[in-house]
């Protein structure tokens, strides 16, 4: 049982699809089509561009100094560091994960593809308060890292944990295991085996998961807000920093910071899109 | 995986244990052990402070809220995303792979942009809409309309990304063989592609429901969290918590918790083992 609750590298199919496939749109199609896009753009699009077009109102120089504010600058330098160390653990631990789940067999496995999964349906404030019953000042085991930067790194640990191990699992399940014993019987150790076999066939599927793990750092608001405290200069994130031009009515200012994070979220888009086409073209 | 005990390892070294206990450890100390405190610290005085919340207007006013809303999206959520997942699979036409990646773009915004990108379109005084949609009555921020739209936003792709693997394996034989004999084109979806596609729109559903129930930071942007009116059950959890009621808050997040297990439960229980 793969539960791929999240399936990021699903949509690689659905692009497979778009070089031959497919017939010329129907009057009705189009009709339908015409209808989507119009809901997509006012849903989505038509508001992201107005982030965009709200920041640049305010001209080159007051976005500028929207974003190096010394708190603003703080606030990206923390959750993009962050996100980035969380990352790296979640390639690491993810693939871990990932091997356990689809080349072990042991009693409980499917509980801790359960487990796998709460983060991403798990409410993201419910997460926070989860993460503050164990790491907080009612800590059971007491460890209480409530209000320091430990907590951000943690509650981005948690929210993004599904990522990788749900874009790498499936790949490991379908590896050809032929060439890995042609390798064991030619006497190469398992580490080389791993090293020189399997990693290169796991390598774009832990990109598109460490992207997707990024991104989700990056923009990660609901788990931080009770947990992290959110200290200016010191463990506030962008969303929040965010939020707070917002609730001073700074609608500008907001959409400059806000910017920051679409870019990044644009650029994780492009990267999984090359990462999905050369992964298709692979095979 | 069907085939997965078939080539279970034989030989097992001491690694193989290392790494189940490792990663045995790592969900218990992230996910399952902090879960369950949730769990035991609702219950600390019994059923006292779920019975509290379950009486308090104003919270049953959220949870009803918060069913009403992610109900809707998920409704307009699984129209739109049936319908493009079929634009997207059967048909082609110029963009289609750009529209493909944009459709991915609402899982990596930060849901607070969400909300910001909302109300600069759809504010009541400076949105690029809003005064003209309010002057003709429909307020959409601080109101119903906006909060459901930003939970549809957040949890767009999610259909989409079950259906369309599932309409692409299907295949469009029994659609065109359908055609061929006479049917039309509503009467082939009814009868032949829902069918086959039925369990990717459920998980699709599931997903979704469990998103847009706990949907948090788009909301509380648009929604001006006004008690009794517009203020949804994660926000209750957000609020009772700082107003240091942390057994309202506990119970809240327990009820929730466990919508959200629910639903990762069914997904797994009900999704078919690959048939390959």
């Amino acid at each position: 049982m793969t539960s791929a609750v999240l399936a990021p590298d699903r949509p690689a199919l659905a692009r497979r699809s778009d070089r031959g496939g497919g017939r010329p749109l129907t009057r009705g199609a189009a009709l339908g089509l015409g209808m989507a896009m119009l809901w997509f753009s006012l849903l989505v699009l038509i508001p992201l561009a107005a982030v965009v077009v709200t920041a640049a109102d305010g001209g080159w120089s007051h976005f500028w100094d929207s974003v190096t504010s010394p708190q603003t600058a703080a606030a990206i330098r923390l959750t993009v560091g962050t996100a980035i160390l969380v990352t790296l653990v979640n390639i690491v631990m993810g693939t871990l994960i990932a091997w356990v789940l689809v080349r072990d067999r042991f009693f409980g496995q499917r509980a801790l593809e359960v487990l796998i999964d709460i983060p991403f349906a798990l409410p993201t404030i419910v997460a926070g308060l989860v993460l503050l019953s164990l790491y907080g000042p009612a800590s059971p085991i007491g460890v209480d890292i409530a209000n320091t930067r430990i907590a951000v790194f943690l509650a981005f640990l948690f929210v993004t944990l599904p990522f990788v191990v749900r874009t790498v699992q499936p790949v490991l399940a379908e590896l050809d295991r032929e060439a890995e014993e042609a390798a064991a019987s030619l006497g190469a150790s398992r580490f080389t085996i791993f090293r020189r076999i399997i990693l290169p066939s796991l390598t774009p599927a832990i990109a598109a998961g460490a992207a997707l793990s990024f991104a989700r750092g990056v923009s990660e608001y609901g788990s931080l807000v009770l947990l992290s405290g959110n200290l200016p200069m010191r463990t506030e994130v962008t969303s929040v920093r965010i939020l707070g031009s917002i609730e001073n009515d700074n609608l500008e200012g907001a959409a400059a910071v806000a910017v920051v994070l679409l870019v990044i979220s644009f650029a994780v888009i492009v990267i999984l899109d090359v990462i999905q086409r050369r992964m298709v073209r692979r095979g | 995986m069907a085939d997965r005990t078939a080539t279970v390892r034989t030989r097992r070294g001491p690694l193989t244990y290392v790494f189940r206990l490792i990663v045995a450890g790592y969900l218990v100390m992230l996910v399952a052990w902090p879960v369950a405190l949730v769990a035991k610290n609702t219950f600390a005085d019994g059923l006292t402070d779920l019975r509290t919340i379950l009486t308090d207007p104003d919270t049953v006013h959220a949870l009803k809220l918060s069913v009403t809303i992610a109900v809707t999206a998920v409704v307009i959520n699984t129209v739109f995303g049936v319908g493009i997942s079929l634009l997207l699979v059967r048909y082609r036409f110029p963009g289609k792979r750009l529209l493909s990646a944009l459709l991915d773009l609402p899982i990596s915004v930060s849901p607070i942009v969400v909300g910001l990108a909302l109300v600069l379109v759809y504010g009541g005084r400076t949105g690029w809409f809003g005064p003209a949609l309010e002057s003709a009555g429909l307020q959409v921020i601080f109101a119903v309309p906006g909060m459901v739209l930003a939970t549809v936003f957040v949890a767009l792709p999610l259909v989409i990304r079950e259906v369309v693997p599932v309409l692409e394996e299907v295949g469009e034989e029994q659609e065109q063989a359908a055609h061929s004999l006479g049917a039309g084109a509503f009467q082939t979806f009814r009868r032949i592609t829902l069918p086959a596609i039925k369990w990717g729109v459920v998980y699709g559903v599931v997903l979704s429901l469990a998103r847009s129930l706990g949907e948090f930071g788009a909301v509380k942007v648009v929604s001006g969290n006004v008690l009794g009116q517009t203020r949804t059950a994660t926000l209750v959890v957000e609020e009772k918590y700082l107003n240091f009621d942390k057994g309202g808050a506990y119970a809240t997040a327990f009820l929730l918790a466990m919508v959200a297990v629910a639903c990762i439960v069914v997904v797994s229980v009900i999704r078919p083992r690959e048939p390959r």
